[in-house]
């Protein structure tokens, strides 16, 4: 009886899935980022694309944090070519450096506007052609209302939104797939070397719809993340310890 | 003048130039004119002939700019209209004529708002630019003359009005020849020994043997479509529908041959003598009406109908091909060719202006900020490879911002630096990256680009400006972010 129930809940439950945004993906176009435990955290174990994701940042210096993981996912997802546009108002995104992400930067639209309102629009505009894989907005301030046209226009073209929501003065609930918050963690090189590593982050993912939030710390190299393993820690700390 | 002072439309005046020290005359209007007062006259001698003649400085070129402006005017007549000489207008009406109803009355509409203006003017219309020349200007009997009474129309004319020389003019007069009809059947080859090629040339052109070609003043586009209208148009549903009726002419057209439109110009003709237009630009040619009208639809707005426009162009200045699209199976990654793109974006410039559109392309310059460069197109493919050799920062500051740092000389990285106020404390560094300043562009001192990080783990992209000298301090800057 018990065992009929849980069958009966998880067939439910992967009903409500599509109804809430979240179409199962076609096999061919799945994306892999690469990185089980994070895909682990989404239904069907699979990053959603065709959604909106927001990216939130305490302070600006996170911003580049923010920037890197959203090119190394952006990487992942242009690996069969494809264009993805940049909506923003003051940009400080340096082109020439996604090309150590994987990315060719020319592939890359940037759209820069005056006013935030003006990027809510474009960005709604460019979610809605189907001929992209890509959307990537820096906006500050935005409502649910507004959140909720961009995730049907995504609904209908199936492009992947990313929201950067850089210091907004309230952090409302918007209607996006997922919410997360990176951070930057000091590099190490192996064996304790002298010199800056590769980019770490630390990946928090606040929220997720019907999956489970977490916390990662991941490092960016040779094109691919990579779990940070703690034990690296130890043995330096180790050999500090021993060299004091 | 008269348009401006309407009370000049029934007194005798002249226009003058000032020459070797006196006034002549330069133009003489029809009283002036028929009180024996003639172009080259001099003023003083012309006020004892008219004690009040009015006189009114001419300007070098008046009569040329005039003639040009109404030139163009008579494009709401038909859209080939050329100057002719110093004095004359040539306008090619095949095929505007039906629009007024028939010859007499276009003739009649040309006029009257001609004569409103205050222009005296004659105007003929034939078959050949020569007899029209010649019937406007010498011809008594009538202005339209069909194509079966050209012969007739022209025989009892003078030779002048075949555009002749002076010197052909004085010898056909001296032989007694006064009217074409009297040498048009002379043999050719004794008219070409006596009064040379111009004569039979002139000839042929008025009898239209020969072909001749006007040079519009505004060249005629290739992509136009023109919708008169009955009424004058006031209203934006007006101007919408009148659009959308020619971008559908003009993109069949363009589909039929296989072309789209890059840049297009919306024009309306008001009642004001005055034109309203408004124009478009696309990344990608194109001839679907439904983007091209959503394109102009925002800027319809801009146009002041005022007392409403009587004709509407729409004139594709330019065209390019359209190079098919291989169909792909399989369609989840287009790409920047595809054309939902492009109308995306063209929508977007549209809205916005057409410089928020950036798409960058490697530049062989070693200076960050110089390392790349704005592509031309969507089409522009980069010329270099990127380089990924280098590291460099995800975020990059417009310019670079000084910071204060205390750094072990002379080639050490900083230890910390204070940016913003705050201290951050360096925790780990690269080895410097120098980059020289390019010199055959712009001299600069030298910067050592230092890779740091803090004691938080954000990393960033600090440089120093110059060699440790004895007696500057170099200065330290910061010029991006590290993810």
């Amino acid at each position: 009886m018990d065992a009929c129930k849980r069958n009966i809940i998880a067939q439910l439950k992967k009903d409500i899935l599509p109804l809430q945004g979240l179409k199962a993906l076609v096999t061919d176009n799945h994306i892999n980022i690469g990185f089980r435990p994070i895909e682990l955290a989404f239904p069907n174990a699979t990053f959603p694309t065709g959604c909106t994701h927001e990216f939130l940042s305490a302070s600006p210096k996170d911003i580049s944090a923010t920037y890197g993981f959203i090119s190394g996912l952006l990487s992942k997802m242009m690996q069969t070519g494809g264009a993805a546009i940049w909506v923003s108002t003051s940009r400080t995104l340096f082109p020439a450096a996604l090309k150590s992400f994987g990315i060719k930067p020319d592939q890359i639209i940037f759209i820069d506007l005056k006013k935030e309102r003006d990027v809510l629009y474009a960005m709604h505009e460019a979610l809605k052609c189907d001929k992209l894989i890509s959307v990537i907005g820096e906006i500050k301030e935005i409502n649910f209302k507004e959140s909720r046209k961009l995730q049907l226009a995504v609904e209908q073209s199936r492009v992947t939104g990313f929201i950067i929501r850089n210091q907004p003065r309230i952090v409302n609930t918007i209607a996006c797939v997922s919410r997360w918050r990176i951070s930057s963690l000091p590099s190490e090189l192996n064996d304790g070397m002298p010199g800056v590593g590769f980019p770490r982050w630390n990946i928090e993912l606040l929220k997720v719809r019907n999956g489970s939030p977490g916390n990662w710390k991941v490092e960016w190299a040779s094109n691919q993340f990579k779990e940070i393993k703690e034990n690296i820690f130890s043995i330096q700390q180790a050999q500090k310890q021993k060299a004091g | 003048m008269i348009h401006r002072q309407p009370e000049l439309k029934n007194v005798p005046f002249v226009l003058a130039l000032p020459d070797h020290g006196r006034m002549r005359i330069t133009e003489v209007n029809v009283f002036a004119k028929a009180k024996g007062i003639f172009a080259g006259m001099v003023v003083t001698d012309a006020k004892i002939i008219i004690p009040g003649l009015q006189v009114f400085d001419d300007h070098l070129n008046l009569a040329d700019k005039l003639l040009k402006r109404l030139c163009n005017w008579c494009i709401r007549f038909t859209p080939i209209a050329a100057v002719d000489g110093t004095d004359g207008l040539i306008l090619d009406i095949t095929g505007c004529v039906h629009l007024w109803g028939s010859e007499p009355l276009y003739l009649k509409a040309i006029m009257n708002k001609l004569k409103s203006f205050g222009f005296n003017v004659r105007a003929a219309i034939a078959d050949t630019i020569g007899a029209a020349w010649a019937v406007c200007r010498y011809g008594k009997i009538k202005a339209i003359i069909n194509p079966n009474d050209q012969r007739e129309a022209l025989m009892a004319l003078p030779p002048a009005a075949l555009r002749l020389d002076d010197m052909i003019i004085d010898r056909l007069q001296k032989l007694g020849l006064y009217t074409i009809s009297s040498f048009m059947n002379i043999p050719r080859s004794a008219l070409r020994r006596r009064f040379g090629q111009q004569l039979l040339l002139r000839l042929d052109q008025a009898f239209g043997k020969e072909e001749e070609i006007i040079q519009p003043l505004q060249p005629v586009e290739a992509y136009m479509e023109r919708l008169p209208c009955l009424q004058p148009i006031q209203t934006a549903v007006g101007i919408e529908i009148a659009l959308q009726q020619l971008l559908e002419n003009l993109c069949n057209r363009l589909l039929k041959e296989g072309k789209g439109i890059r840049v297009a110009v919306f024009k309306g003709y008001r009642v004001d003598s005055k034109t309203e237009s408004i124009s478009i630009s696309t990344n990608h040619p194109s001839h679907h009406i439904n983007h091209l009208f959503k394109l102009f639809e925002l800027k319809i707005a801009t146009i002041e109908p005022a007392l409403g426009i009587e004709l509407f162009t729409l004139e594709a200045s330019k065209v390019e091909d359209i190079v098919p699209l291989q169909e792909t199976f399989w369609t989840a990654n287009g790409n920047l060719e595809s054309k939902e793109v492009a109308e995306l974006l063209d929508h977007l410039e549209s809205k916005f202006g057409s410089n928020i559109l950036h798409r960058y392309l490697p530049n062989e310059h070693h200076l960050p900020e110089h390392s790349i460069k704005l592509a031309a197109s969507l089409k522009e493919e980069p010329t270099t490879t990127w380089p990924s050799d280098k590291t460099r920062p995800i975020q990059l500051l417009q310019k670079p911002k000084p910071i204060e740092v205390t750094a072990p000389i002379p080639d050490y990285p900083p230890m910390n630096f204070r940016y913003e106020g705050k201290l951050h404390t360096i925790k780990k560094a690269d080895a410097c990256e120098r980059i020289e300043a390019e010199w055959w562009h712009k001299p600069g001192l030298q910067r050592d680009y230092y890779v740091v990080e803090d004691e938080e783990g954000k990393r960033y992209w600090v440089f120093r400006s110059g060699h440790y000298n004895s007696d500057t301090k170099p200065s330290w800057f910061i010029h991006g972010f590290f993810a």
